[in-house]
């Protein structure tokens, strides 16, 4: 065979070949075309995309379609804070609702300097790993100190300190409440930015057992309850105070006879990344 | 004839002379005891006295409706000093009687002998949960319940467990060497209640001295027989046990009923044959004292709450007295060294579950850190389960739940097999613990 013969065969041999299939495609373009919402794209240029799950929903597209759908209010984004929940009650024609910012807050002083340890843990250093056999602490409520919680935070928003509790940074908490999934002891909650006054404890011992175990601990002796200015603001429970966040004033009048400084006011000015780090580095020096 | 076996195993050094030729002495009668409300798998108990009651010994002090559960006794008569939260030897704190002695002691009928004929199954049943009787070899899940197959299930081999696999405990091999009519007899009860025509003693080979007294005790009996098994571990763990003398195999996820088999500890036996002649409830039972730390290993008959302090300073002491702290050089476990749990403190209290007090230096421990996998499956070839626990252990550390339970995660019995062969040290077992409690408790939260 020539040369020449042989190339022409190939060329329409395959091009024959890639005109069908290109045929199939175009048919199957049509035909097996699904439509999707195009407003969900437009969505997801709205939000964050960093899928953090702060919603409740697994990611930010699942978001947009529920929010379409009108199943999900517009304020719902704990990452896009205000401005994305402006902006997503404008896209969809709903009335702007005012979203309130979400901050953690770890509800356990009882570091290296004030809980008493009375075991040793020798096992992986994880806090689940750990609460299966109550950690090395003697106190079976507070923070284990492993960190998982940190490791759980995708916003670099939290870190152990220097006396093993972990910190919120609260100019970089976004509220997506990772690191309360990840604490098996639940000493971590949710609270909008308006809380200010909480009780850092969890410990459910009675007073003196819990005195003797943490310097930090709640010993649920009720002076906070009889200090606050509004009656029923603060109660005591199972040997905790709690404090009620409708009615109870947040500001320190309350907090200031407690003898373990377990309660306190208005933390989240104090703590910025900027803050603990400058500490963190004076001693480093 | 041959010794019947199940796949793979390890065979660790049992050190087991320490105490395998000793008598079982009874303890000292303590001073104070803690009686937790929770000894057994399944619901807690509700206290039914309150501080400054006046108990005698074997009176209900605590029990609650629950189908799984069993209730509590005081094991001393005195005053009850407390009713709080106290240590617990399987971790955390958990509500318990604290009694204080007035040194009186109840003495029961121990010649009183009842016919099986006269009972019926049910009475067995009511007077087993009455007795609070939970199985003894460790895992403590409340014998009534065992006693009670659903419907359409029947148990047609009942099989106790003597091979004590566990290395240093000796109780079970003293309690069938001197106790074999009580063994014996509990085991007929047990096939009595569930219905079942032949029952099987398992004992190891490394146990001669058992075998011969219970071979004995069992002559008169002809549906009841001894199964020579080999001393390899984990022959006590119930579907192990199974498929070495009945050849029968536990489909996985299921329990040993659903191959037609009970299996009970030898202990639960001779508190069987206690509860239903003598009408004791479990306030009792022998336990292992041992290891290297140990100046005097002992096997002991231990009151249920006594403290873990007051029971090694009887076997040589340990520590100071009345201190509570373990020194840095010793390392106290709840049972036995490959299953037992490491102690914070002595002041927890012998629970029913608590085969044995290990005591061990500190020295004697390799407690180097571990190294990477190097994949030579030396975790694969011993476990009995026929797992991977390498990949296991991995999907554990990655927390990676679903694969974790499709490579049958949830089956693995914990028995230390991979973490004990393993030549990087890495603690297999403890990763696999951790994520099966995570897989259970995600379970939980889908189900809400």
């Amino acid at each position: 065979m020539q040369t020449g013969t042989m190339v022409i065969i190939s060329v329409v041999s395959m091009g024959g070949i890639g005109a069908v299939l290109a045929a199939f495609l175009a048919v199957a373009d049509k035909k097996f075309k699904t439509l999707e919402d195009p407003r969900v794209e437009l969505l997801l240029n709205i939000l964050p995309s960093s899928n953090c799950g702060g919603c409740g929903y697994p990611g930010c597209r699942m978001l947009a379609e529920k929010l379409l759908a009108g199943d999900a209010p517009p304020n719902v984004c704990v990452a896009g804070g205000n401005r994305v929940a402006k902006e997503l009650a404008a896209f969809l024609g709903v009335e702007a609702k005012e979203h309130t910012r979400m901050l953690a807050v770890v509800l356990c002083k009882g570091g290296h300097a004030e809980a008493l340890r009375n075991a040793r843990y020798k096992g992986e250093e994880t806090c689940t790993a750990a609460n299966l056999t109550a950690g090395d602490k003697a106190c079976t409520y507070g923070c284990l100190g492993y960190g998982e919680c940190v490791d759980a935070c995708k916003y670099d928003a939290m870190a152990m300190d220097a006396n093993g509790v972990p910190v919120v940074f609260y100019d970089k908490c976004i509220g997506c409440g990772a690191c309360v999934r990840a604490c098996p002891r639940n000493i971590i909650e949710m609270h909008p930015e308006d809380h200010k006054l909480f009780v850092y404890c969890r410990s459910k011992d009675k007073g003196a057992y819990a005195k003797k175990v943490c310097a930090v601990s709640c010993i649920a002796c009720g002076l906070c309850v009889k200090d606050c200015s509004v009656a029923g603001g603060i109660a005591l429970k199972d040997n905790l105070a709690v404090v009620d966040y409708a009615t109870a004033p947040q500001n320190d009048e309350s907090t200031k006879r407690c003898p373990t400084k377990c309660i306190f006011s208005g933390i989240e000015e104090k703590v910025t990344k900027e803050a603990f780090l400058s500490v963190a580095r004076k001693k480093a020096v | 004839m041959g010794v019947g076996t199940f796949d793979r195993g390890i065979h660790p050094e049992y050190h087991k002379e320490l105490t395998s030729g000793k008598r079982i002495e009874s303890a000292a009668l303590p001073k104070t005891v803690i009686i937790p409300l929770q000894q057994h798998a399944g619901a807690p108990c509700v206290p039914l006295v309150k501080k400054g009651d006046t108990v005698v010994e074997g009176q209900k002090i605590g029990d609650v409706k629950a189908f799984v559960s069993a209730p509590v006794h005081a094991s001393i008569s005195g005053k009850v000093k407390d009713v709080e939260l106290s240590h617990h030897p399987v971790g955390v704190r958990t509500l318990s009687v604290i009694i204080e002695g007035d040194g009186a002691v109840k003495q029961w009928p121990v010649n009183e002998r009842v016919s099986l004929d006269s009972l019926t199954p049910d009475a067995i049943r009511g007077n087993i949960r009455e007795a609070g009787i939970v199985g003894m070899g460790g895992a403590a899940f409340p014998s009534s319940v065992k006693l009670q197959p659903p419907k359409g299930v029947t148990i047609d081999i009942v099989i106790l467990n003597g091979c004590e696999c566990e290395p240093y405990l000796t109780a079970d091999h003293r309690l069938m060497v001197e106790e074999p009519e009580k063994v014996v007899w509990g085991l007929t009860a047990i096939m009595k209640a569930v219905g079942a025509s032949k029952g099987i003693i398992g004992i190891e080979e490394n146990k001669p001295d058992a075998i011969e007294a219970v071979q004995k005790a069992a002559s008169n009996s002809s549906n009841v027989s001894v199964a020579v098994l080999a001393a390899k571990y984990p022959q006590g763990a119930e579907k192990m046990l199974i498929q070495a003398a009945v050849k029968r195999k536990v489909p996985v996820g299921k329990l040993p009923l659903d191959a037609g088999v009970l299996v009970n500890n030898v202990g639960t036996a001779v508190a069987f044959y206690e509860a239903l002649n003598w009408g004791k409830p479990l306030i009792e039972r022998v336990l292992t004292v041992s290891g290297n730390a140990v100046s005097q290993p002992k096997n002991l008959r231990v009151r249920i709450g006594a403290s873990f302090e007051d029971i090694l300073n009887q076997c040589g002491g340990l520590v100071r007295e009345g201190t509570g702290v373990i020194p840095p050089s010793v390392e106290v476990l709840n049972g036995g060294p490959m299953m037992g749990i490491a102690q914070g403190t002595l002041n927890v209290p012998v629970v029913k579950g608590t085969s044995g007090i290990t005591a061990l230096k500190t020295v004697s421990l390799k407690r180097e850190g571990y190294g990477p996998c190097i994949k030579c499956a030396a975790c694969v070839e011993v476990c009995p389960m026929g797992l991977m626990p390498y990949r296991l252990g991995d999907y554990g550390r990655a927390q990676r739940t679903v694969e974790f339970k499709d490579w049958a995660g949830l089956s693995c019995i914990e028995c230390g097999c991979c973490s004990y062969v393993c030549p990087a040290k890495r603690p297999l077992v403890h990763w696999i613990r951790v994520a099966k409690f995570k897989a259970r408790t995600e379970t939980v939260k889908v189900a809400k």
